[in-house]
């Protein structure tokens, strides 16, 4: 644990001294200061962060927690030399990259939502943004893990970018559109929960058009997804799109040749 | 030997003339005492009387007016038919019923028993009565120039099965209806072939199906009315020359619920009014020549659901703002204008400054249509690949009805 704690905090500090994380932070509030002044309306402005967080968020996590992984792989390399668990380096790393993500996401975005839009809608905006910077981090770990070569790799998070925020979307049209015929909230719902941008921006939607989503199926959204029991569940999958990838790259990485 | 619960002053007033019955007893306007049950005091009446009653408690049913006299209830006396046919049926001119508070009327498959049942009568006043616990509240029927106002009408049901309407108006001709508060009824305010009447300031919330519901209705107005959080918002029916102004439609959310339908109305005008946070703000079917202005239409899922039978409708200088979809409609046939509004999702300019946009603003989108087709789709509202699909479709249009446009969108919301 000590040594998982020592890698995290060495990795934190190698990144708070990295401009990125100082460039990110800004950028993000930055755009946060700027849509909560240009429009009176709170809920403008956060509907302008939805899209912030759904796109842009879950890219610079998963391209800078890749890319930071490749830049270490001598240190990594080094601290396999010692006698140190290969799951105590990793985890050391994910949580060092993370907490900086994190960081830089509750100031950024944080900050300015709670003190412009103190309300659920804010919270809920939050705690989605953080979750979604935590679960592309621990796919970047994956990533990385999955191949030596840095190119690659960074392709790879890319990639896995693109299909979350945009190829999945449209698959999933395709199949609502294919399958028109037949019943298809219940699938639906399950094909929400396979995507962690797809969940996050639902559990926003619920807060934010509220009014469209009572209507024809989208009651059955809110029954599911807007009661304290559709609250832990959502959650738990969110904490599962944290827990499964970072768990699948630990044991790529236990048994690979470096 | 009916009413069986008197109030202190009924029982000081029977203790002070000794009357050997357990009745309450009250005064007229000559100073006459009477006595015994409402029906009786209303028996020895003669035309043109005002009857007062100082409190009581009267457990009677089916009491009936048939002359013209005033009833004035002091220190809130209660009619109570407990649950046994209606409470007050009026079958004359000149009535009015003022300060009573009037319940338990009996729930009924076969009959409409109401609190208040006015049949084939002139010149009627409700006022400021408490209707509580009634299958109907006021029930007119086949009535001229009466009016009903300030009265406060609460159902209490649950179920639209067994639950009657709050006001309930058939056959009757320049009615007032004005300063109601109705709530937990089936319709608020129903009106079934009623002619030049005026429904002004009543707010009708927690129904379990319409605040007002229209059929068959011409020549009526209604304003400065709020219809909140009804089960389904307020419904105008197979009308013409209706005019609904400065109302405010809330909350009327669910699958079908909207603030206003409008089915096969004519001749009509919405002007003024504020629609926020409905699941359909206006939905319109086979509407004709309405003229829909300077309404605020805001936090709505659909806006304005227009379907493409309707022609000749207006839209001008309506505000639309923060509501998920502007318009939608499922055809692409468009009989309607769209001109001069303000839509915030507009991104024109305007280069000669004369507060109208350049650009013609499109209010149906892409996805729009895809959700009134395949409603799962909400799913993807606000995703990226809606975005890209609306991007498209604004570029070369395909799908969305191309004379669905507002030639003149205006730069600034015109009503706030």
């Amino acid at each position: 644990m000590q040594v998982t704690i020592k890698i995290a905090r060495y990795t934190l500090l190698d990144l708070l001294y990295n401009r990125v994380t100082l460039f990110y932070t800004l950028f993000l509030m930055g755009v946060s200061l700027v849509v909560f002044n240009l429009d009176d309306n709170v809920s403008k402005g956060i509907l302008s962060l939805v899209n912030i967080i759904l796109l842009i968020v879950p890219l610079v996590s998963i391209v800078f927690a890749t890319i930071h992984m490749y830049n270490s792989a001598e240190f990594i390399e080094l601290l396999l030399a010692r006698p140190i668990q290969r799951t105590r380096i990793l985890f050391g790393h994910f949580v060092g990259i993370s907490t900086a993500l994190s960081t830089a996401f509750l100031i950024g975005i944080g900050l300015p939502v709670l003190l412009y839009a103190p309300s659920a809608t804010g919270i809920t905006l939050i705690a989605a943004g953080w979750m979604l910077t935590l679960s592309f981090v621990s796919i970047a770990m994956l990533a990385s893990v999955s191949t030596r070569d840095k190119a690659r790799g960074i392709g790879i998070a890319i990639l896995l970018w693109f299909l979350f925020t945009m190829i999945y979307d449209g698959f999933v049209l395709w199949i609502l559109f294919a399958f028109n015929d037949y019943p298809l909230e219940k699938p639906v719902l399950v094909l929400t929960a396979l995507n962690p941008v797809d969940l996050a921006r639902i559990v926003l939607l619920l807060r934010i058009d509220i009014s469209a989503f009572m209507g024809y199926t989208g009651a059955l959204y809110k029954d599911y997804f807007g009661t304290a029991k559709g609250m832990i569940i959502t959650t738990s999958v969110l904490l599962c799109w944290i827990i499964i990838p970072m768990l699948l790259a630990v044991r790529r990485f236990k048994s690979r040749d470096i | 030997m009916i009413p069986i619960k008197p109030t202190k002053l009924t029982t000081f007033l029977i203790l002070m003339l000794c009357i050997g019955t357990n009745a309450a007893v009250h005064q007229n306007e000559q100073g006459h005492y009477l006595s015994v049950s409402v029906q009786s005091m209303i028996d020895e009446t003669v035309p043109y009387d005002t009857l007062w009653i100082n409190g009581g408690y009267f457990f009677e049913n089916n009491i009936l007016i048939t002359k013209p006299i005033t009833i004035i209830g002091r220190q809130n006396p209660i009619l109570d038919a407990g649950g046994q046919g209606q409470v007050l049926i009026i079958r004359s001119d000149d009535v009015t019923i003022e300060g009573l508070t009037l319940k338990g009327s009996a729930t009924s498959n076969m009959t409409e028993n109401a609190g208040i049942k006015i049949e084939n009568a002139r010149r009627v006043k409700i006022i400021a009565n408490t209707l509580c616990d009634n299958f109907f509240g006021v029930y007119l029927a086949n009535s001229v120039k009466c009016v009903v106002r300030d009265n406060i009408i609460r159902g209490g049901y649950e179920r639209e099965s067994n639950s009657g309407n709050g006001i309930h108006l058939w056959q009757c001709d320049s009615i007032e209806i004005t300063n109601n508060v109705i709530s937990e009824h089936r319709d608020a305010i129903y009106l079934e072939f009623v002619i030049n009447s005026h429904v002004f300031g009543n707010h009708c919330e927690d129904n379990i199906r319409y605040g007002l519901h229209f059929m068959f209705s011409n020549n009526d107005q209604y304003r400065n009315n709020v219809f909140n959080n009804n089960g389904a918002g307020v419904a105008v029916m197979y009308s013409s020359r209706v005019e609904m102004t400065d109302n405010i439609f809330e909350n009327n959310l669910g699958p079908s619920s909207f603030g206003i339908l409008l089915k096969d109305i004519t001749d009509s005008r919405i002007t003024g009014n504020q629609l926020l946070k409905n699941t359909i703000g206006i939905r319109l079917e086979g509407t004709s020549r309405i003229e829909i202005a300077r309404n605020n239409i805001e936090d709505n899922g659909w806006a304005v659901l227009i379907t493409a039978n309707c022609t000749d409708n207006d839209f001008e200088n309506n505000t639309f703002r923060y509501n998920s979809f502007d318009v939608s409609t499922n055809g692409k046939l468009v009989l309607n204008t769209f001109d001069q509004n303000y839509w915030d999702k507009y991104e024109g300019y305007d280069l000669d400054r004369n507060g109208m946009g350049d650009v013609p603003f499109h209010p149906v989108s892409i996805f729009a249509t895809v959700v009134s087709e395949v409603p799962e789709a909400i799913m993807l509202y606000r995703s990226f690949t809606q975005y890209l699909m609306d991007r498209a479709e604004k570029a070369i249009p395909s799908v969305t009805p191309e004379n669905l446009v507002d030639h003149e969108p205006l730069m600034k919301p015109s009503v706030l």
